[in-house]
């Protein structure tokens, strides 16, 4: 078992036991650090207890430090409180917690990276590619914007699984694998829950992931899904999150993730690329409205219905949307326009938001500019 | 009457910087959509390896890559919204990229400028860009320059 993996219970016992949760998560996290250390040369049979005993000394020693006099004397000269276990599940009012409605986005993401996922700041800097001190920075102002949140009633389950959806989304970077780690977190969520759009959104993650190793080339090249190599999906992967996938859809309750995972589903479906149920793809793209959505829709309409038609549904959009050039040149490219095509994947390299994305989209200008007309993997 | 100069420091930071435009012309200019395929997946091997070649020998600090499309904006007064303006597309200098390197002389951070310089562009010839190598300030002043 990873230590992380008890974090949010540690915290969960200091602040039972009436540390406010800043100065808990502190002190689990210096606790952490220490079982990293010392746990090679003998792991202790109770880790959990350990963990527990350890934190609450360094709880303890900050308090002393600390100049409010009233607050030792409560917290120091008791024993610690018994309080009697609440009928919430303390790791779930974590989540909660750490993806609280008033922190930004990023907040969020950083604050659940360390009292959830039990990540050390550095690691998590690292990952986002900002300096230490700036995500030392951004976690404490996290949780003073939580210090008056309450504990005890539950949360918001949607802001949670955007924050989960969008570490999944940063992929890996750092010495951290995000995505897995975002796998791990909602898998933790699911297990205590049960609400169909956290298993629609585990699924959707496990049908992503599994097609991670066919995603990219061995200089890091991006390859479409049209050319992965298929047998390099993870089968093992894929029948877990159809089948997570299934079990929601049966209640009948979709949401945005359902039709998302539903929608990877049928990709991970097809032993190849012509053999992919794209009618089923574009029906499922009809449930959801986000302009991403919009415009992966016009993809799978060209599919379904030919290129004119996916040029149809595209013209109906905001050609100012990121990736518009993109789709736009893919679709001139099936339509036979070439030269409009490469001019476009030219455009969509300039406007590119990342940099695999740049390189891909120049080598399609490239490859059309060349006449070499067969998309090449 | 030979002096011997004595090194104030043992290393120095040094920017690399890539331009879109501004810049004069390079050797081999074609622009990059215009290569083959292949041609773009041997530059940018190639910028790899480079980047990864200064991590092992201690060198490489950063690299970042930059749109090319940004805006100008100021600061208008009290209470107003900033003021926003750009791009525009007759600007002379436009910053495409840099790299960061920290090296022990003038003479190192020339060579491998030059290197990066000779990332191959089209037909696999190198491209002889124009790079800007520019000094850092150090930020600590040399104990003994007191």
């Amino acid at each position: 078992m990873n230590v992380r993996e008890l974090t949010p219970a540690v915290i969960a016992v200091l602040v039972r036991r009436g540390a406010d949760f800043a100065a808990a998560e502190d002190a689990v996290q210096d606790a952490l650090l220490e079982a990293v250390r010392t746990w090679p040369d003998g792991p202790p049979r109770d880790p959990k207890g350990w963990l527990v005993a350890v934190a609450w000394r360094r709880f303890l020693d900050a308090v002393r430090a600390d100049t409010s006099r009233r607050r030792r004397e409560d917290l120091v000269e008791a024993e610690p409180p018994r309080v009697p276990g609440s009928a919430v599940d303390d790791t779930l009012q974590l989540y909660f917690l750490c993806a609280h409605p008033s922190l930004s986005p990023a907040s969020a993401v950083a604050l659940t990276l360390r009292a959830v996922g039990g990540l050390t700041t550095r690691q998590i800097a690292r990952a986002y590619l900002v300096p230490e001190a700036t995500m030392a920075q951004r976690i404490s102002r996290a949780k003073r914007t939580v210090a008056d949140a309450r504990f005890d009633r539950p949360g918001d389950l949607g802001t949670v699984l955007r924050v989960l959806y969008l570490v999944f989304n940063e992929g890996y970077s750092g010495d951290v694998d995000l995505s897995a780690e975002a796998i791990r977190l909602t898998r933790e969520l699911a297990a205590r829950t049960d609400d169909e759009e956290v298993a629609g959104l585990l699924a959707l993650m496990l049908l992503h992931h599994a097609r991670r190793a066919a995603r990219t080339g061995p200089g890091g090249e991006l390859i479409p899904l049209a050319e992965q190599d298929r047998g390099r999906w993870d089968t093992r992967m894929i029948a877990e999150g159809v089948g997570l996938l299934q079990a929601a859809l049966a209640r009948d309750r979709q949401g945005e993730f359902q039709v998302q995972a539903a929608i990877a589903a049928l990709h991970a479906d097809a032993p190849t690329v012509e053999e992919t149920d794209w009618v089923q793809i574009v029906e499922w793209y009809d449930e959801l409205d986000s302009p991403v959505a919009r415009l992966n829709r016009a993809v799978a309409v060209g599919e379904a219905d030919g290129p004119r038609a996916g040029l149809a549904a595209l013209a109906e959009l905001d050609p100012s949307l990121p990736r518009y050039p993109a789709v736009a040149a893919y679709l001139h490219e099936r339509d036979g326009d070439l030269a409009r095509a490469a001019r476009l994947y030219a455009e969509a390299a300039r406007t590119a938001l990342t940099i695999p994305e740049r390189n891909h989209l120049l080598r399609q200008a490239a490859r059309l500019n060349a006449g070499d007309h067969p998309a090449s993997g | 009457m030979g002096r011997t100069r004595i090194e104030e420091t043992t290393m120095a930071k040094y920017l690399l910087l890539k331009h879109y435009r501004g810049a004069p012309a390079p050797v081999n200019d074609v622009p990059m959509d215009k290569w083959a395929p292949e041609e773009v997946t041997a530059h940018i091997a190639y910028m790899n390896d480079f980047a990864a070649r200064l991590e092992g020998t201690g060198e490489y600090v950063d690299s970042q890559a930059l749109a090319p499309e940004g805006t100008f904006v100021r600061y208008d007064g009290p209470g107003r919204p900033p003021v926003t303006d750009g791009p525009f597309p007759e600007t002379k200098d436009l910053i495409a990229g840099w790299m960061i390197i920290d090296v022990e002389s003038y003479e190192r951070a020339l060579a491998l400028a030059g290197e990066l310089s000779a990332a191959p562009g089209a037909g696999g010839r190198p491209i002889h860009e124009w790079l800007e190598l520019r000094p850092f300030y150090g930020v600590t002043s040399p104990a003994t320059a007191e």
